[in-house]
C-alpha cells in the first residue's frame, strides 16, 4: 500500500473528485492526506485472506416495495432550488463539443 | 405550563445566552409559538395530543425540514430549502414536538469539535474556551445551556455521544438501522444514525420511542416496531455483568477520564453488578477502518452537490465541468474536501483492494469481537473521549490528531450497535466527563434501563453549566 502520495496524484484525484483546488491547497493536501495515508496503512499489519468484507453492519436484504406508484415531488418543488433554470429544465452551460468532459 | 410558556422560556434563554454559546444556526420562532398555540387550543379542549405534546426540541441542521434551511453548516447549501421533512422530524412533531430551530455542527458531520463548521464555531456552555465536541456540538450546547430540553443529533463516528460527554448532556446512539435516515443528509451511509441528546436518561427514552421503528422510506431502516423504552425504564437491571475491554483503558487515556470512569463502575459494583475483563482486540484498527469506509461512502454521497439541482452554483463557470469543479471547491471547507479526495482515492482502480476492501475485511473482525464480548457480559463501560473538552484550535491544525480521539466511539458505528453517553463525573478545570455504554444489537431497552440506574445513584445528569442557570449567570 502506497503511503505518500505527491501533488500529481492530489491534482488527478481532484479531478475525479470534480474539485478545483489552487496549488496551495494542492500542497497542503497532499501533505495532510499523505500522513492520513501512512495512519490507514496499520490495516496492513492484519491477515485478512479468509475474512468476509461487512459493508453493511446490520444484514438486511431485498427491502423492496410494491412495485405501484407514489406521488412523485412535484415539479415546482423539484426545480424550487435551482441556481438557474428554463422552463422545467436545470440550465447548465453546454455539455456536448467538450474536450475534458 | 402552557406549550406557549414552553416555547417562549426556550426563546428567551436563546436569546439570553445564544450570542455567546452560537449553538443554533437558525431559529423558528414564530412558527414555534404557532405551534405552540394549535397545541394549547387542543389541550384546552380536551383533544388528543401526542406523548410529546409542547415539548421544545432542536435539530441538528443536517436534517431536513420543510421550514427554512437546511444548510449542514456547509456554504453549498447555505440557501437550501429542503421540500420535505426527515421521518425523524415528521414523527417528532406529530407526537406534539415543537422544533424551535436548527443547531450547528460540523459540516457534513465531518468533524469531532464543530470547528470545521462553514458557518461559526459553537463554544462549550462549560467554557466559552472549548469546544462543544461534534460533530452534533450545536445539539449537545443547546440542551446543556438550557436552551431547549431536548435536541435530535446524528452520530457517524462518535457524532452524538463525544459531543454529549464534553457538555455534560446524555446522547444515545441507536443500532443501525432502528432509526429511519430518510432526510438525515447522508455522510457515511452504512454507519450514520439519528439519536437523541437530552438532560436526562429518560428524555432520551421518550424521544427513542417517538423516532425509531421500521421506515418504508429508509432501505437500511430495520423491520422492528418503534422501541417501548420509557415505559420499561424503571424494570430492575437484575444481576449485570459490565465488561470492560482492556484495550480501552490503556495509554492515551487522561487521568481524571480513568478515575472518572473507574468510579462510574464502582456505582454498578454497589449496585450489585460483577466487572468483568473483556477484550476488543481489534481496536486499535478501528480508526483506521473508520476513516476509510466512511471516506469512500462519503465521496460518493457527497457528489450530489454540483451546482445544478440546487445550492450554490459558481457565478462564471468556463465550461459543464468547470461548473461542478469551481462549485464544489468554493463551496465546500477544507476537512470536507480532504475527506471526499481520501475517498476518491481508496475507492480509485488499482487502490480499491488495498483501501476500502481492506477496511471492508477488518470491520468484519471488529464486529466478530463485540460478539465474543457479549458472551460474558451484558453492556461494555468504557470512556467516550480521552480527555475532557480541549481548546478550540487546540487540534483543527492536525487532523490526523482530531481523528484519534475518536478512538473509543468510532468501532460501535462500525459493528451497527447502540451506545450511550451519559453524565458521570467532571474534571479538575469543571469540564464534564462522559461514561459509555455499549449494548447488544437492538437491546436499546435494556441499555437505557442500565444508563438510568446509574442516574438513580448519582446526580451528575442535574448539574447545569454556570452561564446557563438565570440564576448565578
Amino acid at each position: 500500500m502506497p503511503e505518500q502520495i505527491d501533488e500529481g496524484q492530489v491534482r488527478h484525484i481532484a479531478v475525479l473528485s470534480r474539485l478545483k483546488l489552487s496549488d496551495q491547497e494542492v500542497a497542503t493536501f497532499s501533505r495532510q492526506l499523505s500522513a492520513i495515508l501512512a495512519y490507514v496503512g496499520k490495516l496492513n499489519e492484519l491477515d485478512t485472506t479468509d475474512v468476509e468484507p461487512t459493508a453493511h453492519a446490520v444484514p438486511i436484504q431485498n427491502a423492496f416495495r410494491k412495485d405501484e406508484p407514489e406521488e412523485p415531488l412535484p415539479v415546482e418543488e423539484a426545480l424550487a432550488g435551482a441556481p438557474q433554470r428554463a422552463g422545467n429544465f436545470f440550465k447548465v452551460p453546454k455539455v456536448l463539443d467538450q474536450d475534458s468532459a | 405550563m402552557s406549550a406557549r410558556e414552553a416555547v417562549e422560556g426556550c426563546l428567551s434563554q436563546i436569546e439570553r445566552v445564544d450570542g455567546q454559546v452560537r449553538a443554533f444556526i437558525s431559529v423558528a420562532g414564530d412558527r414555534a409559538l404557532a405551534q405552540a398555540d394549535r397545541i394549547d387550543a387542543r389541550l384546552a379542549k380536551g383533544e388528543q395530543v401526542g406523548v410529546l405534546a409542547g415539548v421544545p426540541v432542536a435539530v441538528k441542521d443536517n436534517m431536513c425540514t420543510r421550514f427554512g434551511k437546511t444548510t449542514c453548516a456547509s456554504k453549498i447549501l447555505a440557501d437550501f430549502e429542503s421540500p420535505y421533512d426527515a421521518t425523524a422530524v415528521a414523527r417528532l412533531e406529530a407526537a406534539g414536538a415543537i422544533i424551535v430551530g436548527k443547531t450547528n455542527l460540523d459540516e457534513f458531520a465531518m468533524g469531532s469539535s464543530t470547528e470545521n463548521s462553514g458557518m461559526f464555531v459553537t463554544r462549550n456552555p462549560w467554557n466559552a474556551e472549548c469546544v462543544p465536541g461534534g460533530s452534533s456540538g450545536g445539539s449537545a450546547a443547546a440542551v446543556a445551556a438550557r436552551m431547549v430540553p431536548a435536541a435530535l443529533g446524528s452520530d457517524t463516528g462518535g457524532s452524538i455521544r463525544l459531543p454529549a460527554s464534553f457538555c455534560g448532556v446524555v446522547g444515545l446512539k441507536p443500532t443501525y438501522g432502528r432509526v429511519s435516515r430518510y432526510g438525515l443528509v447522508a455522510y457515511g451511509s452504512s454507519l450514520d444514525q439519528i439519536g437523541p441528546m437530552t438532560c436526562d436518561v429518560r428524555d432520551a427514552a421518550l424521544l427513542l420511542d417517538v423516532i425509531s421503528g421500521h421506515d418504508g422510506r429508509d432501505s437500511t431502516s430495520i423491520d422492528a416496531p418503534p422501541t417501548d423504552s420509557a415505559a420499561r425504564l424503571d424494570e430492575p437491571i437484575g444481576k449485570l455483568r459490565i465488561g470492560v475491554a482492556k484495550e480501552y483503558l490503556g495509554e492515551g487515556l487522561s487521568d481524571e477520564v480513568r478515575a472518572a470512569v473507574e468510579s462510574a463502575i464502582d456505582v454498578y459494583r454497589g449496585l450489585g453488578a460483577e466487572v468483568v475483563e473483556v477484550s476488543l482486540p481489534h481496536s486499535e484498527y478501528a480508526i483506521a477502518a473508520y476513516y476509510l469506509i466512511a471516506m469512500a461512502e462519503a465521496s460518493s454521497n457527497l457528489s450530489r452537490y454540483d451546482g445544478v439541482h440546487y445550492g450554490y452554483r459558481t457565478p462564471e463557470p468556463d465550461d459543464f465541468i468547470d461548473l461542478y469543479s469551481k462549485s464544489r471547491a468554493e463551496g465546500f471547507g477544507a476537512e470536507v474536501k480532504r475527506r471526499i479526495m481520501l475517498g476518491t482515492y481508496a475507492l480509485s482502480s488499482g487502490y480499491y483492494d488495498a483501501y476500502y476492501l481492506k477496511a471492508l475485511k477488518v470491520r468484519t473482525l471488529i464486529k466478530a469481537d463485540f460478539v465474543e464480548a457479549f458472551k460474558k457480559c451484558d453492556v461494555l463501560a468504557c470512556p467516550v473521549s480521552p480527555t475532557p473538552a480541549f481548546r478550540i484550535g487546540e487540534k483543527i491544525e492536525d487532523p490526523l490528531t482530531m481523528y484519534l480521539g475518536d478512538v473509543y466511539t468510532i468501532s460501535l458505528n462500525l459493528a451497527g450497535l447502540p451506545g450511550v453517553s451519559i453524565p458521570a463525573g467532571q474534571s479538575e478545570a469543571g469540564l464534564p466527563i462522559g461514561l459509555q455504554l455499549m449494548g447488544p444489537h437492538l437491546q436499546e431497552e435494556r441499555l437505557l434501563q442500565i444508563a438510568h440506574a446509574f442516574e438513580k445513584e448519582t446526580d451528575w445528569h442535574t448539574r447545569v453549566p454556570p452561564m446557563a442557570d438565570a440564576q448565578t449567570a
